[in-house]
């Protein structure tokens, strides 16, 4: 690659991916991946800020006991909204669908996806998606959760569940169809001597989700079919009235969506071994158990749905198998918390932007996996089911996990992407401002859970206030972090320094071409000769010269 | 490409075997077996349809990874039931007495 | 192809007419193309699998309700369905052989025929709803049932509908991707060296016909 690097370089300074075409249509039809991922960030960033002016509402309204700034039923239309936003809107999509679709092709050294049109297709999918989901809310919103349950959804609600469920069905087909062209993007794409056992584990750990989304959502979609017929045309499928299971519906439900909450965190953890690795300046411990781990995770989720669902009248031994089954989760998502500390260890670690996001992730995830186990257990699931501590313990996974990850991943590639470096000191500030933020909010809803304030009030006693004032003034904090980069992002990408193509040192395809990459990547299909990670290598290296 | 290429007869023969299976399916269950009716045809049925993938289909001279796929498919379907009818099969059992209803806080 | 074949494409930007801008030969094109189609199969598999799953847990709770509510499936016309199935089946399996040995007419007149018989089975799929609708049997405010167990009987109905509707839909759709394939075919756009779409169509189709080998000893007879 070295050979090719220079000619590639003085070539890239007229044309790269972002400068080749300016007009509306070279964007709105593109079919470069590259484009596709700016478009999903674009949109997902609009979802994240809408869902976080739901969070907002949720965490004002907490602030006193009464129900004061918003009606009950208001409240409960905001929470839910801000749920279905949240995971089928942002976390969902979020690191699959930009940085995975920036990335999976480049660091496999391939010209696009495999299927570039339905890449596209996809994200428009996601963009109708979110136009019925918006008409939804405008139109009277939801009240239901973010879980519809039956037959609360199919028979009680007053709210507009139609066409909320109708947007999360067709985000779901965007969904697949990412996951689709990542499996066979990864299976038959790579580039000559990129072996299985030289693929970055940003794109294992894609793989191991695409393998949820194929899997996974196309039950969740006829399940909402299901409901929303049932809705529409007063007929029962899981109406106990007309002689239907109400727990069936949550079966199918959560055989979907126990395993989207790995969709939410996989890629994460992708993202978090890429930086781990780079800013420890040190090959990656134990390379085949971070990736088997993945794979690990993905088929154990699909065993442990029924875990949500020790209080919803399902059998009791059932439950148990599915406890002890979750237990065993926590094995895999162990080994990638000793694996990346080992990496970390006796490593020359730089504590820049994107490492910050590395530690706090590993940090808040430890937290958020070990109660994860705690709610597993079911007898002391049925003191804390629906309460705070389950709120908790998924904030910690989603945001203080995922978020997390997706922030490092985008200061660590922002320079690629954009072809621009951004400020560090205030990039650090908002690190630090989301790490400090987040615990001041979510810490205290383990405390809330545990003293038993349930999830889903709009009105709780008074002796909860303090620990809501608290979590509320986190979220603020929260805000700001979140708030930050938006500054900093825009003053690079007008006036930032230009970034070299590899500004970190970095090992992997992507470092290898130019930032921002030329349109078709790869002027030259490139030929991989060296191990992935080869950390160790680089620096005895320049210890000889 | 050169993909294999199924000669008609082969495809006249599942054809005709299908035909058969579907005769057969319809003549089991005009008799009464009771609970094996369902057997039977289900067992038809997964006959009739590996027959289809297998053959029409291609999945016999197809690389590994469509098998692969096939089996995928398969194997995460039976978690679906399985698990799912887990709940079902023992939803009617009652814990043993462990008498905790004589427990003074209930009373 | 060779070896050595692969490797000239990748060089210079001689690509074959057909093969997409992304990938580096027909081949990956080819194997890209076909496992694409397999993995949605699988999503395929699983999203009529809800539906299995549901079917499963209301048929362990009533089995006799579902005994009886099956004695007013219109056991005949279901079988004849099944049986034109398959016959399209057939056609669509000659189809992509067709294209493999380059036989232009032949393919064309398969591709038609594969048609007419998903057609056919519409349209008897049509004239059973019609029946259900003039029985009362559509499940809903109007759903009259005389003989005993309404109440478990309306959800084998259903679940019929969801079924065999989300089926037809499944057919309606193959219907048009078929369309689209006879008019590629008459445009003479595939040969021995380039059938990936057909044979891809055939499996979408193949697999609309598994469901319904499915479907129809679970609907109507038992």
């Amino acid at each position: 690659m070295t050979d090719h690097s220079a000619e590639v370089r003085h070539h890239v300074e007229e044309l790269n991916y972002l400068n080749n075409g300016w007009s509306w249509k070279s964007w709105l039809l593109t079919v470069d991946h590259k484009r596709i991922a700016i478009l999903y960030l674009i949109s997902i960033t609009v979802f994240f800020v809408v869902g976080g002016i739901f969070a907002g509402l949720v965490r004002l309204e907490l602030l006193t006991p009464q129900s004061d700034l918003l009606e009950p039923e208001t409240y409960n239309k905001v929470f839910t909204l801000h749920g279905i936003v949240m995971i089928f809107f942002f976390l969902i999509p979020s690191v699959p669908a930009t940085l995975g679709n920036f990335l999976v092709p480049i660091m496999i050294g391939a010209k696009d996806l495999a299927f570039p049109k339905i890449n596209l297709l996809s994200w428009y999918l996601y963009v109708i998606a979110g136009l019925v989901g918006i008409v939804g809310i405008i139109t009277g919103g939801v009240e239901t959760g973010w879980t519809f349950y039956t037959p609360y959804s199919s028979t009680y609600s007053n709210g507009n569940v139609v066409t909320v469920a109708m947007a999360a069905f067709i985000a779901g087909f965007s969904s697949i169809l990412t996951g689709l062209n990542f499996i066979v993007t990864i299976h038959k794409m790579r580039a000559p001597g990129l072996t299985w056992g030289r693929l970055p584990l940003f794109i294992w750990a894609h793989y191991a989700t695409s393998l949820i989304q194929l899997l996974g959502t196309p039950v969740l979609a006829i399940t909402l079919v299901l409901m929303m017929v049932e809705r529409a045309f007063r007929v029962g499928f899981f109406d106990p009235a007309l002689g239907g299971d109400p727990v069936l519906f949550q079966h199918l439900f959560w055989f979907y969506s126990h395993p989207a909450v790995y969709i939410m965190i996989l890629p994460g953890m992708g993202v978090i071994s890429e930086i781990v690795t780079c800013f420890s300046k040190k090959s990656v411990f134990g390379y085949p158990f971070i990736a088997g781990s993945s794979l690990a995770i993905a088929i154990l989720g699909f065993f442990v749905w029924g875990h949500h669902m020790y209080v919803a009248g399902q059998s009791t031994y059932a439950s148990l198998v599915f406890s002890l089954i979750t237990f065993a989760v926590a094995v895999p998502s162990a080994v990638k918390v000793f694996n990346w500390t080992a990496t970390m260890y006796k490593g020359s670690i730089r504590y820049e932007t994107p490492m910050l996001y590395a530690m706090g992730f590993i940090g808040l995830f430890t937290i958020g996996g070990v109660t994860g186990v705690v709610c597993a257990t079911m007898g002391i699931d049925l003191h804390i089911h629906d309460t705070y501590f389950i709120v908790a313990h998924f904030h910690y996974v989603m945001v203080g996990g995922m978020v997390m990850a997706f922030m490092g991943g985008l200061h660590f590639w922002w320079p690629k992407i954009t072809g621009k470096m951004y400020d560090e000191n205030w990039a650090k500030l908002s690190a630090a401002l989301v790490f400090v933020g987040f615990n001041l909010t979510f810490f205290p809803q383990f405390i809330l859970g545990y003293l038993g304030m349930p999830r889903r009030y709009a009105a709780y006693p008074e002796e909860f206030q303090v620990l809501h004032v608290l979590s509320t003034a986190g979220a603020t904090v929260l805000a700001a972090g979140y708030l930050l980069p938006a500054f900093y992002f825009t003053d690079s990408i007008l006036r930032g320094k230009k970034a070299p193509a590899n500004p970190y040192n970095a090992k992997g395809l992507e470092w290898q071409i130019p930032s921002p990459p030329p349109t078709e990547n790869f002027l030259t299909t490139p030929v991989v000769t060296e191990e992935v990670y080869a950390y160790a290598e680089a620096k005895e290296e320049k210890a000889l010269v | 490409m050169e993909g294999h290429i199924t000669p008609t007869k082969t495809y006249l023969a599942v054809f005709f075997a299908l035909m058969v299976c579907t005769v057969l399916t319809y003549y089991v269950w005009t008799i009464d077996l009771g609970f094996f009716n369902v057997v039977v045809a289900l067992g038809i049925a997964v006959f009739k349809a590996s027959l289809v993938v297998t053959y029409f289909m291609h999945v016999k001279w197809s690389p590994i990874l469509s098998k692969i796929t096939v089996a995928i498919s398969v194997i995460f379907l039976g978690i679906l039931l399985l698990l799912t009818s887990m709940d079902y099969a023992s939803r009617q059992w009652v814990p043993r007495n462990v008498g905790w209803e004589n427990y003074p806080v209930l009373k | 192809m060779s070896d050595a074949h692969v490797a000239t494409v990748d060089q210079a930007h001689a690509h074959e007419a057909h093969v997409a801008h992304q990938f580096v030969n027909a081949r990956q094109q080819y194997e890209s193309g076909n496992l694409g189609m397999w993995l949605f199969l699988q999503t395929e598999i699983m999203f009529f699998g809800g539906m299995f799953a549901a079917y499963g847990v209301y048929r362990a709770w009533y089995p006799e309700a579902f005994k009886i509510a099956s004695t007013a499936t219109n056991v005949p016309l279901g079988a004849f369905n099944t049986v034109v199935l398959i016959v399209s089946s057939l056609t669509m399996a000659l189809a992509v052989q067709s294209a493999q040995l380059g036989k232009q007419k032949r393919l064309v007149w398969m591709i038609i025929l594969t048609m007419l018989f998903g057609a056919a089975f519409l349209g008897v799929k049509a004239i059973e709803y019609t029946e259900k609708w003039h029985h009362h049997h559509v499940p809903g405010p109007n759903f009259i049932w005389e003989k005993e167990g309404g109440r478990e009987v309306q959800i084998l109905y259903c679940l019929y509908f969801a079924m065999t509707g989300m089926h037809a839909l499944h057919m309606v759709i193959g219907l048009g991707i078929m369309t689209w394939l006879l008019i590629a075919a008459l445009k003479g756009r595939f040969s021995p060296s380039y059938y990936n779409p057909v044979e891809i169509c055939g499996l979408y189709w193949h697999f609309v016909d598994i469901v319904w080998i499915f479907l129809f000893p679970l609907l109507y007879l038992i």
